[in-house]
Parts: structure tokens; sequence; C-alpha cells
């Protein structure tokens, strides 16, 4: 396979275009406005569209009728953006429309800054209105970046639900070399879609039940379809944990700073791994619970969000601590270097 | 072994591009390569950077609190990255546009008269950029010259005109980084 240099944003557009996204509705907003560039070339040069909404709530609706009528598409924000389109991605999954968004997360909060954060942990997997999660991807490398893309359109049919990749700068603005697999398309059922109903009954796409019975049946439905992708799409990578008393958790390009990190304090004989999660929902519980380590260390971008949910994992069983940088401030291997040495010097229990 | 490099100057010297060159070259030699770019709201003739990390193994951080080595093309960015080099690494001063030499002693320094060899020597005054890239490829084993002119005429198709000058130009910065061993 042919490897190519690219940024991190036009890797994930053209992942889209090569897994069958024929159609983008975005609006711009730093630092991920190589994604809608590009999609803006690209799309008019295999016959695909590009609409330059009005607003990311006009974008999060025209996503929701592409999909209605059984379209690939896809629309990409930053945090602020990311929040108007909540509305429309409740909408999609209250309908059970297959669609695909990409976060590339910036400070926060309001209109915070633009470089590298993880601020949107929670507005990712436990999203705006409504009882609902996207299926939410965490990419570290450019290459997962691309490859996770392709996978995203795929999940997002399968369980006919939003998916989310989730970035930020050092994933959006990075060139690093990416080799695109040949994309295997799949059948999936289209028979719900409102694309012409001669000879047929009319399909309806909607999310709006009024009769609480009815409503709350929809409800156990959906969450029907996360209970199999806490069974079936639970995905993550492990880092030295075999003898390890010790345990970094992390996710994103954070990950990669903390193996850097590993390799160091392993050489101080300091038995440290790292669990990182590649789907944030459904998280990854059992291989935090199951990890026979001291302590766990949660480092994020943010001031702690991804925590709770590995404390929910390991239920009191391990102690979880923290270190968090956050306001575009992107962790050194050194700083965590010196905190985990600190910990260990302290007996931290 | 692991190379990283920043590569710093005002906007419109080619600071990114070389950086990607570098990168490109990497790659292509079957390394793994990552390019990191400062980006954010800047002014015309504001600073740039770009930070370039090529590795034999998987690259973990792509962020480089202390890099190995910088290509520094203006004052600005030789006042901001000269303190942060790891000792014994490697400082590439355009000389045609900073006035002053290195204060640190426990680091390599080339000075390179970028511009004036470009204008003068190359008659490509805007190839100032692939001077300090030669001379920083003359130094260190990141790349070699032949794998970066064949990233240069991948990258620069649509400007295939100035890339005899460009190579000439490499080659230079070669030369000179060679002579000051």
């Amino acid at each position: 396979m042919e490897k190519l240099m690219m940024k991190g944003s036009e890797a994930i557009a053209e992942a889209a275009v090569r897994a069958g996204c024929r159609l983008f509705f975005g609006y711009p907003i730093t630092p991920q406005n190589e994604i809608p560039e590009y999609m803006s070339r690209r799309l008019f040069e295999v016959g695909g569209q590009f609409v330059q909404a009005e607003s990311e709530v006009a974008a999060s609706n025209m996503i929701y009728g592409a999909a209605a009528v059984g379209a690939r598409v896809m629309t990409s924000s930053s945090s602020p953006g990311i929040s108007l389109k909540q509305e429309g991605l409740s909408y999609c999954a209250g309908s059970e429309l297959p669609v695909v968004v990409v976060n590339i997360m910036r400070g926060g909060p309001g209109l915070g800054g633009i470089q590298p954060s993880q601020s949107d942990y929670w507005q990712s997997t436990k999203p705006g209105h409504g009882d609902w999660h996207p299926l939410v991807l965490a990419p570290s490398t450019i290459q997962e970046a691309a490859d996770l893309v392709m996978d995203a359109f795929d999940l997002a049919d399968e369980y006919r639900n939003p998916v989310m990749i989730l970035g930020y700068g050092l994933i959006g603005q990075m060139m690093e070399p990416v080799a695109f697999r040949e994309y295997q398309p799949r059948e999936f059922d289209k028979s719900w879609t409102t694309c012409g109903c001669k000879g047929r009954p009319p399909n309806i796409v909607n999310s709006l039940y009024l009769d609480p019975n009815i409503l709350e049946e929809h409800n156990h439905a959906i969450f029907q379809k996360y209970e199999r992708m806490k069974r079936e799409e639970v995905r993550f990578e492990t880092f030295r944990m075999d003898d390890a008393r010790f345990c970094l958790a992390a996710y994103g390009t954070v990950a990669r700073i903390c193996k850097t990190a590993i390799a160091q304090l392993r050489d101080e004989g300091i038995k440290v791994g790292l669990i990182r999660p590649i789907t944030l929902f459904p998280f990854p519980e059992a291989v935090f619970r199951e990890a026979r380590v001291r302590w766990i260390l949660d480092i994020e971008m943010s001031m702690g969000q991804m925590i709770e949910d590995v404390r929910l994992a390991v239920r009191g069983r391990t102690p979880v601590h923290f270190y968090g940088r956050v306001g575009g401030v992107v962790p050194t291997p050194d700083e965590i270097v010196r905190k985990v040495r600190e910990m260990y010097k302290e007996g931290v229990k | 072994m692991q190379y990283e490099v920043v590569f710093a100057g005002f906007g419109g010297q080619g600071v990114m591009l070389i950086g990607q060159l570098l990168a490109n070259a990497a790659m292509m030699q079957g390394k793994e390569a990552c390019w990191m770019p400062s980006y954010g709201p800047e002014m015309r003739g504001g600073t740039a950077n770009c930070t370039v990390v090529v590795s034999d193994e998987p690259i973990g951080s792509p962020v480089v609190p202390a890099p190995g080595a910088a290509v520094v093309m203006n004052r600005p960015s030789m006042d901001k990255f000269e303190p942060m080099l790891k000792p014994g690494g490697l400082l590439v001063v355009n000389s045609s546009l900073i006035d002053r030499k290195a204060s640190r002693t426990d680091i390599d320094v080339i000075y390179v008269d970028a511009n004036h060899l470009a204008e003068h020597t190359i008659k490509s005054p805007r190839s100032a950029n692939m001077v300090a890239l030669g001379a920083y490829i003359g130094r260190t084993n990141a790349a070699t010259p032949e794998i970066v002119k064949e990233a240069m005429a991948k990258k620069m198709t649509n400007k295939a005109r100035f890339l005899p000058a460009n190579k000439a130009a490499l080659d230079l910065g070669i030369s000179v980084s060679r002579e000051q061993e």
C-alpha cells in the first residue's frame, strides 16, 4: 500500500470519501477547517455534494435529511460548534439515523481557545438532550484516524446511530504517513429509508412519540442497541500491562505521550503500563476492572472527565488518581514521568 | 534513533515547507515521521514553526519540549528556540537575518548566510529555506540528500521550474555545514 504524508483532517476526509461518503454539510471552525476545505474539492470530483451550511444547527439537520434517504453523510466541527449540533444529533439518534460526526476539540468553556484539548469527553459520550449515546472513536495516530473513519460509516449503518470521531489539533493539524486500506463495502438494510414509496406503504423517519408508553418502548429499543455495542464493539489498546504494578489511563495522542514516559519510567525500574480506550462509548470497562495494579493514574487534557468512567469501571477496587493539563496545554512526557516518579516514591496508594 | 527538529521563521520564509519535505523524505526512506505545525491566528510576517520527528520506531510523543535540533530563520525564532534545545543539540542559524551569535556553549551551531547565498549564488532569493534545510541535512542523518530531492520533486509538481534552483540551494547548504564541521 502506498503511504502518503497527510494532515489528519485531510486523511479523515479522504477516508470518508473512500468509505462511500458523498455528502458533507458543515460550517467552518478552527482547528478542523481542512476537513470541509478538502471535502469541497474532493466531493466535486466524485460526483458528491458539499454544502457550507448557514449554521451548525442547519448542518446537523441537513445530515438528518441525507441519512433519512439512505445516503452516507458526514459533518465536522469543533467543541462550541458541536454544542450547536447536539440538537440535530439527538434527533438523528431518536430517529435512528446513521450519521458520522467529526469533533476536533478545542479548549473551553465558552469560545475557549483553539489549541489541543480533551474538554469534550462529556459532551461526546454523554451528549445533549434525551437518553442516547453516539458510538465514540478516539484515534491516536493519523493512520488510526483514517482506519476508524472507514469503520465509523459501517458502525453507523450497523446500529443506525450517530458515530463520532473524537480528535483535537494534534490529530487534525498533524501530518503522518497514511496508507488507506481497500474499503470493502458491506450491504445494510435500507428498507426503512424515505426514498420513494411507489408500490409500498410510506416510511416515516421521525423522533416524535407523544404516547409515553410507545416512547418508553422506543427508548428501550435504542438502549438494546447500546447493550449490543457494549458486547461487540469495545476497543482498547494495552501497552506493557503484562507485569505492570501501576497503570496509566489515557486516550488519543495523550496515550502516545504516556508511552514515551513509560519507556523512561521502565528504565528507572518503575513497572508502569497503559490502557488506552479506543471506543470511549462503549467504554472498555472490563480491562480496567481486571487490571491487577496498585493504582491507576488517569491523564487527560481536561479537568478530569474520562476519570468518571474509569472509576465506575473499577467499582472502587483500585484507587484512581488524576493528572491533567487544560486550556490547550499539551502535557510533556517529562511531566508525566515526574508525576509517576513522585507517586512511586511517596508510596501513594 | 530518533531525530527531532524545529523549523522556525516568519510567515513566508517556507519553514512549514522544509519541515514537510524532511517528513516526506523520512517516510520515503521507510522511517516513521510526524510533522506538527504551530497553528492559530497569525499576522503576515508573524512567526511560524513546525516540529518534525523522524524515528526508526513508532513515534510516541509528537510534542517535543526539548528538541535535538532547531533551524531558525529569524531572530525571534532564535530567541525562542535556542534555550529549549537539548544539551548537545544542533542549532542552524540563518546569519543573513540574525545578528547575534548563539549564547549557549553546550550545543553545536552552524551559521549559514541563507538569504545571501540564495540571492547571489543560486540567483533564487526564495530558496533560502532550502539552503537552511541543506545545512541541517548535511550535519545529521535524518534523511539523505537524494531522498530530500525526490521529496522536493514530488511535493513541488506545479513548481517544477524552480526545482533545479532548489536542489542547488540544498546542495549549497550541505556544503556550508560540512565546511563548518
